[in-house]
């Protein structure tokens, strides 16, 4: 397959989860670790229904009531029990392999002589680009939706919580309702890459989630990089940067590996590259000043 | 309109460092009265606003707000009646929401907080003739983040902001605190002005006893919990700048 439609189809099917990142850490400025687990989550689901035949309209309304349950847990272990959003997101990730592996029975599940969301609707003859159109389809529907949410009163209502606790609770919002939500709304988003993920690459596997927080991370720390360094205030823009982010990190993982790192060393560039676009700002603003 | 009785607030009950902060205070305060509460640090003034506000409950006695219970009723449901402006400006807005953004949410403060846009060309234009209204050139930057804004500029929009929604009660929490003097006059006027205008009844707390002397139409002094002196109307305003100062000498 092409070098660059893959790489793009994969930051494609990650944005979801920078979406996800981009609302529990920038919004709500939560470190939510239940990621990796709502992931793998979204992806067991995905390959236990389709290769039950169950339609994607049954399918999709799954994932995402799964992925925002298991948010919606961490978020009330957060809020209800007074436990910190990263433990309480660590001891829900934790539980959820076991859920995982339960569900699926085996540790790995191949989707074979299924139909999938890529292979029921047809832009394109080559299998490839038609999973490409129906990607930048499935994510722009996404991103209005969420774009959307963010300018309403509700979304107002979010973007403060996270902000200036003591503001929003004098304006008459239940914090922890609002946490619970977001951390819900987050994990959906993550589950629906899961989703995406599986159907991509014909498999579930119980191990697929391990690390991939990092990879929503990288996207968001991405888009706030260029956020600051542009000055924008813009929902929107924010939104397209964040989707940009997810695309320019799947970029630079697949340029890593291509230039003959070996696989073995990509989680330890992928940490390292993180890493500088994190510190390299801090440092030259260091030298400036 | 308010009504406290028999309030006890006790912090760390049964410890060593066991502090009784408010000690059995009996207040009731009319609808439109202006009252402001003085007293040393350690006194319990704020502590008896975050009473009044709901940010603590007490540990005994009761409160009610316009003939209605609120001595269980957590901060955010209080806002039905509440407004607040806070010490710290920056906790009266959000800093990384637009000033448009931070208005909308004060303009909802009574209502659920739906799904639909709020902001709109309308609510925009209302918006610019009250923030006009200070005098401030701050009008033609409604899309400017507030954090971008200096602590006078955000406390007096702050104030501005809890008029937007039906309000009641006005909670000030020594709102000048941080302020220089130029700007804490302007805040102080704006916080006069919108109280007569509205007909709110409003509770400031302060260190400033010439503010103490200057506005309100009753004030009380706390020592160790308790009220210990309590002025109204003539007897507030027979009351001379200088007599404020002895009661703290």
């Amino acid at each position: 397959m092409d070098f660059y439609l893959a790489t793009l189809i994969q930051g494609l099917c990650f944005s979801a989860i920078a979406l996800g990142i981009y609302i529990s850490m920038k919004i709500f400025n939560i470190p939510d670790i239940t990621t990796d687990g709502s992931y793998t989550l979204g992806g067991v689901i995905t390959a236990k229904l389709l290769m039950a035949h169950q339609p994607i309209y049954i399918v999709l309304p799954a994932v995402i009531a799964a992925g925002a349950a298991a948010g919606a847990l961490t978020g009330i272990i957060h809020t209800k029990l007074k436990i910190n959003a990263l433990l309480a997101g660590i001891l829900v990730m934790y539980a959820l392999y076991s859920i995982n592996l339960s569900i699926m029975g085996r540790s790995n599940i191949p989707l074979t002589n299924v139909s999938t969301l890529f292979s029921m609707i047809n832009f394109a003859s080559d299998p490839n680009k038609n999973t490409f159109f129906v990607l930048i389809g499935f994510v722009a529907v996404i991103a209005v939706l969420i774009g959307y949410l963010l300018k309403t009163d509700f979304g107002i209502a979010m973007r403060a919580t996270g902000n200036s606790e003591s503001m929003i609770r004098a304006l008459g919002v239940n914090t922890d309702r609002m946490k619970i939500i977001g951390l819900a709304l987050a994990n959906a988003l993550t589950a629906l890459s899961g989703f995406l993920i599986t159907q991509f690459q014909s498999f579930a596997d119980i191990n697929m989630g391990i690390g991939i927080v990092i990879t929503g991370l990288g996207s968001v720390i991405i888009a706030e990089a260029l956020v600051n360094w542009f000055r924008i205030t813009s929902v929107w823009l924010t939104l397209a940067l964040v989707l940009s982010g997810a695309i320019i990190f799947q970029f630079v993982i697949a340029v890593t590996l291509s230039i003959g790192v070996s696989p073995t060393l990509l989680k330890l560039v992928t940490a390292v590259f993180v890493l500088l676009i994190v510190g390299l700002p801090r440092l030259s603003f260091k030298n400036s000043s | 309109m308010i009504e406290l009785r028999q309030i006890h607030k006790i912090f760390n009950k049964g410890k060593a460092n066991q502090v009784n902060a408010v000690n059995c205070v009996d207040l009731t305060i009319a609808e439109k009265e202006f009252l402001v509460i003085v007293g040393s640090n350690g006194s319990g003034k704020t502590t008896l606003l975050n009473l009044v506000a709901g940010s603590i409950l007490p540990s005994s006695g009761s409160i009610s707000i316009n003939d209605t219970d609120v001595t269980k009723l957590p901060e955010y449901k209080r806002s039905e009646w509440i407004a607040r402006v806070f010490q710290n400006p920056l906790s009266g807005t959000a800093p990384d929401l637009s000033i448009i953004d931070n208005f909308r949410l004060a303009a909802i403060r009574t209502q659920p907080k739906g799904l639909t846009i709020g902001v709109n060309p309308n609510f925009k234009s209302r918006v610019k003739d009250k923030i006009a209204s200070l005098g401030m050139g701050l009008e033609n930057k409604t899309e400017q983040l507030m954090g971008t804004l200096s602590g006078g500029q955000r406390q007096a929009l702050t104030l501005l902001m809890s008029v937007m929604d039906s309000c009641k009660v006005l909670l000030l929490d020594e709102p000048t605190a941080a302020l220089d003097p130029r700007s804490a006059e302007i805040v102080m006027k704006t916080a006069e002005r919108l109280v007569n205008e509205f007909g709110l009844t409003a509770i400031l707390v302060t260190h400033n006893l010439k503010d103490a002397f200057t506005y309100g139409n009753r004030i009380i002094q706390m020592a160790e919990g308790k009220i210990i002196k309590d002025f109204r109307e003539k007897g507030k305003s027979a009351l001379k700048q200088n007599d404020l100062f002895d009661w703290f000498a």
